[in-house]
């Protein structure tokens, strides 16, 4: 494939359809409280939250339920006014069964009294700042869900100077980053400014796929009304375009070093979802107790954008989308690309939850893998210039030293390879489990 | 829970891509050359299509039985390969030499190594090598299929050869002129003059060669869709065709160095069925982009070495089958750079 390589991209790359029609022009709504939540005390990478609530405690929205579990480990709060019902192992997204607190809804709605706006937020101290992100209990609202307050805490020796927002919303079908760019346009910026206050960085961008007009006009022209110093990228569109690496590719022409972090070349990234949360988090106080979720596909009745209470189960989601069709055949958190299949309705929306994509049976149908044919497609499309096609096959014979050798840990798992293969080999199954297996080597090495 | 959902692995949708898809869309791409070559030299080469693609297929099928494999042959693999053997003989040759270099390619060229996939060589040219090896007189003579619309020959001697055949006998009486007598070294020359004037016929395919190889034009036609579906890169190809152009520039002519005729040789044998469509051929060429490259100069190389130097007119299937060896290490030595890395581990 022939990399367009300009400023504004990166090399390898693909074009899958964009499904965002469905959702993109419609506003976000308010999903209903469920009669009881599920929340999980792990929806973020690191250690899990600990519970600081017995059962028959009464909460309020806003509420603390646990408490972080070490440095790389956020809170977890009340969604819902009501009793804590239970506190026991519960489905999560990630197909595992996690320690969860349920509260069954009382239907008040009553806020924990002390949030609100705080109109001189804007001088409080850098420290200040981060402990109100991390009271609040954020972890990034891409999908990846790494705690906000840890990527805004880098070493000492690295020094910051840019700070990029991802908009590109790359994944195909969800829409949710597009519609809180076009709804909420002045929290996002804002949470901006916050974060670049606490990084003292000396460049803001803020990155949004070329196919998102509206949102690219809405968030520059309220950049220039708030008088603040951010750029706004319109990026080629193209997966994974707001990928970390290929994102500061694109709009720095920097690159991440192999193996490295977005720090160690002087930035950080966050999700302007996370942003539009850093805002309500240091400026009302307000902790992270729902989020904007795209509920659509084939197998989803009635498509929607909606804000969602964390802990809500997906099977109370889909309820109020008008169901799922007969024929609903896979239920995916997240993007086609990188989501998680669901096997468990009674999952709950988490914090990383961007979409719940729904496809019909046909679509879920795996074809039967062929015999590689050596095409190279999946050699063109990797943004991480690996070779998929020899890393499966290391895997396949076992051969894991020659796959480390053959750098499978810096594969980012974005599907790429798999989407283009005529073979129809999994290819990222194959590498996932490759890279498992090296980690576990080097860990026993250790 | 009532309704079983399907769970895998990340990702969930694909491109509407697969084997049979590409396999029937090279061999629609390579039509227009066919029906090129019937009217050029008569039904007849359209019975040793047919023979051919319909001994690729049984042999296929025989063999997949014989090894208690499943059955392949609807991927379109063996169509494409019967019918690239077809492409590479003579339209004169006897019908039942198709039938057997088909059967070899399928075979011994790719069922051995375990089917689609898995073969070093490309299973066509493996054929035409064998075919080669074993019936060099059918597979070399082109007399009785003179092509419709005239010829460039026109010389008595050496009738009804291949351009490439004119050029190297005429060549051959050029740098032994003491063993030959001035009339002969004069239609010799004649010979060179009139095969550099015949571009246009070249390019359309009014030349004595294989049933596949001789029209530029509708070769072309068919690669450039090729190239549009990204079926087939730009790399192998042009890389290919560039170093045979600029190497018989350099070295072809027989007055010197940069005297040679870059674009008869481009244009003649089978250099553009060869570096469109079986250099190009995944399973046996490289993934890597500058793997693709080195292929592509490497075919080059010894292609105008077997032409120039060697004793066969062509060396365009040879020199692909070496390339094809070298492939995998190829790859290994072309391991691109790793995203954000600093050298090759």
């Amino acid at each position: 494939m022939v990399g367009f390589m300009s400023s504004k991209s990166f090399p390898g790359g693909i074009h899958p359809p964009g499904n965002k029609k469905t959702t993109e022009s419609l506003p976000i709504e308010k999903c209903p409280a469920p009669p009881s939540v599920v929340i999980p005390l792990q929806q973020h990478i690191g250690a899990p939250s600990k519970p600081i609530v017995a059962t028959g405690d009464a909460l309020r929205i806003g509420d603390s339920i646990s408490e972080s579990g070490g440095f790389v480990s956020v809170p977890s709060h009340a969604t819902v006014s009501g009793t804590v019902s239970a506190i026991e192992v519960r489905p999560h997204p990630l197909g595992v069964k996690v320690l969860s607190v349920v509260i069954e809804n009382d239907g008040q709605e009553k806020w924990r009294d002390d949030i609100g706006f705080d109109e001189n937020y804007r001088e409080l101290g850098k420290k200040e700042m981060i402990n109100r992100i991390h009271a609040a209990g954020l972890a990034g609202m891409g999908g990846a869900t790494f705690p906000t307050h840890v990527k805004l805490s880098p070493p000492a020796d690295k020094k910051i100077d840019t700070l990029i927002l991802n908009g590109a919303e790359c994944e195909p079908y969800l829409t949710s980053d597009h519609r809180l760019m076009l709804e909420e346009p002045e929290k996002i910026v804002r949470g901006m400014e916050i974060l670049f206050k606490i990084l003292g960085a000396k460049s803001g961008a803020i990155g949004i796929e070329g196919n998102k007009p509206d949102a690219i006009k809405v968030m520059r022209q309220k950049i220039a009304e708030l008088g603040l110093p951010f750029k706004i990228h319109a990026l080629h569109v193209k997966y994974p375009q707001g990928a970390e690496k290929q994102l500061i590719k694109a709009i720095t022409n920097r690159r991440v070093p192999a193996g490295g972090l977005p720090m160690d070349i002087g930035c950080v990234v966050h999700n302007v979802g996370t942003a539009a949360a850093v805002y309500d988090a240091v400026a009302c106080k307000r902790p992270l107790v729902e989020r904007v979720v795209t509920i659509t596909g084939a197998g989803v009745k009635t498509p929607k954008n909606l804000l969602i209470p964390i802990g809500t189960p997906f099977s109370h989601v889909f309820n109020h989308c008008g169901g799922l069709t007969d024929d609903a055949g896979k239920i995916i958190m997240g993007g086609p690309m990188m989501g998680l299949a669901q096997s468990d309705l009674a999952a709950p929306v988490i914090k990383g939850t961007s979409g719940l994509l729904v496809l019909n049976e046909k679509q879920s149908r795996r074809k039967q893998e062929q015999p590689c044919i050596s095409c190279a497609h999946c050699v063109d499309a990797c943004p991480m210039a690996l070779l998929p096609k020899m890393l499966s096959q290391f895997v396949k014979h076992e051969r894991f030293a020659s796959a480390e050798s053959y750098n499978i840990l810096d594969c980012i798992e974005c599907g790429s390879c798999a989407f283009v293969c005529p073979a129809n080999i999994n290819l990222v199954h194959w590498i996932k489990y490759g890279k498992l297996k090296v980690m576990q080597k080097r860990k026993k090495a250790n | 829970m009532d309704k079983k959902y399907f769970v895998s692995s990340s990702p969930h949708i694909y491109t509407q891509d697969s084997i049979p898809k590409i396999m029937y869309t090279v061999i629609l791409t390579l039509v227009p050359a066919g029906i090129g070559s019937v009217y050029f030299f008569g039904l007849r080469t359209l019975w040793i299509m047919a023979i051919a693609i319909v001994s690729a297929v049984a042999a296929e099928a025989i063999v997949q039985r014989m090894m208690k494999r499943p059955v392949t042959v609807y991927d379109g693999s063996a169509i494409l390969t019967g019918l690239l053997l077809a492409y590479n003989v003579a339209p004169s040759v006897p019908l039942w030499l198709p039938a057997v270099g088909s059967v070899f390619a399928i075979a011994v060229g790719k069922m051995v190594f375990g089917g689609l996939g898995y073969n070093p060589m490309n299973p066509a040219l493996l054929g035409r090598a064998f075919l080669l090896a074993s019936w060099p007189a059918h597979m070399t003579i082109f007399s009785g299929a003179v092509p419709r619309g005239g010829t460039v020959s026109g010389i008595d001697a050496i009738t009804n050869a291949t351009p490439l055949n004119v050029l190297k006998a005429a060549q051959d009486v050029l740098q032994h002129p003491q063993d030959f007598s001035p009339a002969q070294k004069m239609e010799a020359s004649e010979a060179i003059g009139q095969l550099y004037d015949s571009i246009e016929d070249l390019f359309l395919g009014r030349i004595g060669g294989c049933i596949g190889e001789t029209s530029v034009v509708l070769l072309l036609i068919g690669a450039a869709f090729l190239m549009y579906r990204r079926y087939i890169g730009w790399k192998v190809p042009f890389t290919y065709v560039g170093t045979v152009a600029l190497l018989t520039w350099i070295f072809g002519g027989a007055d010197g160095l940069f005297t040679g005729n870059p674009i008869f040789h481009v244009l003649s044998g089978g250099l553009i069925l060869g570096a469109f469509y079986m250099a190009t051929d995944m399973v046996t060429s490289p993934v890597t982009v500058g793997g693709r490259i080195y292929f592509g100069i490497g075919c080059g190389v010894i292609t105008v070495v077997i032409r120039l130097y060697g004793g066969y007119p062509e060396g365009v299937s040879y020199s692909i089958l070496l390339m094809n060896l070298l492939t995998p290490l190829l790859d290994r030595w072309t391991r691109p750079k790793v995203f954000g890395g600093k050298k090759k581990a």
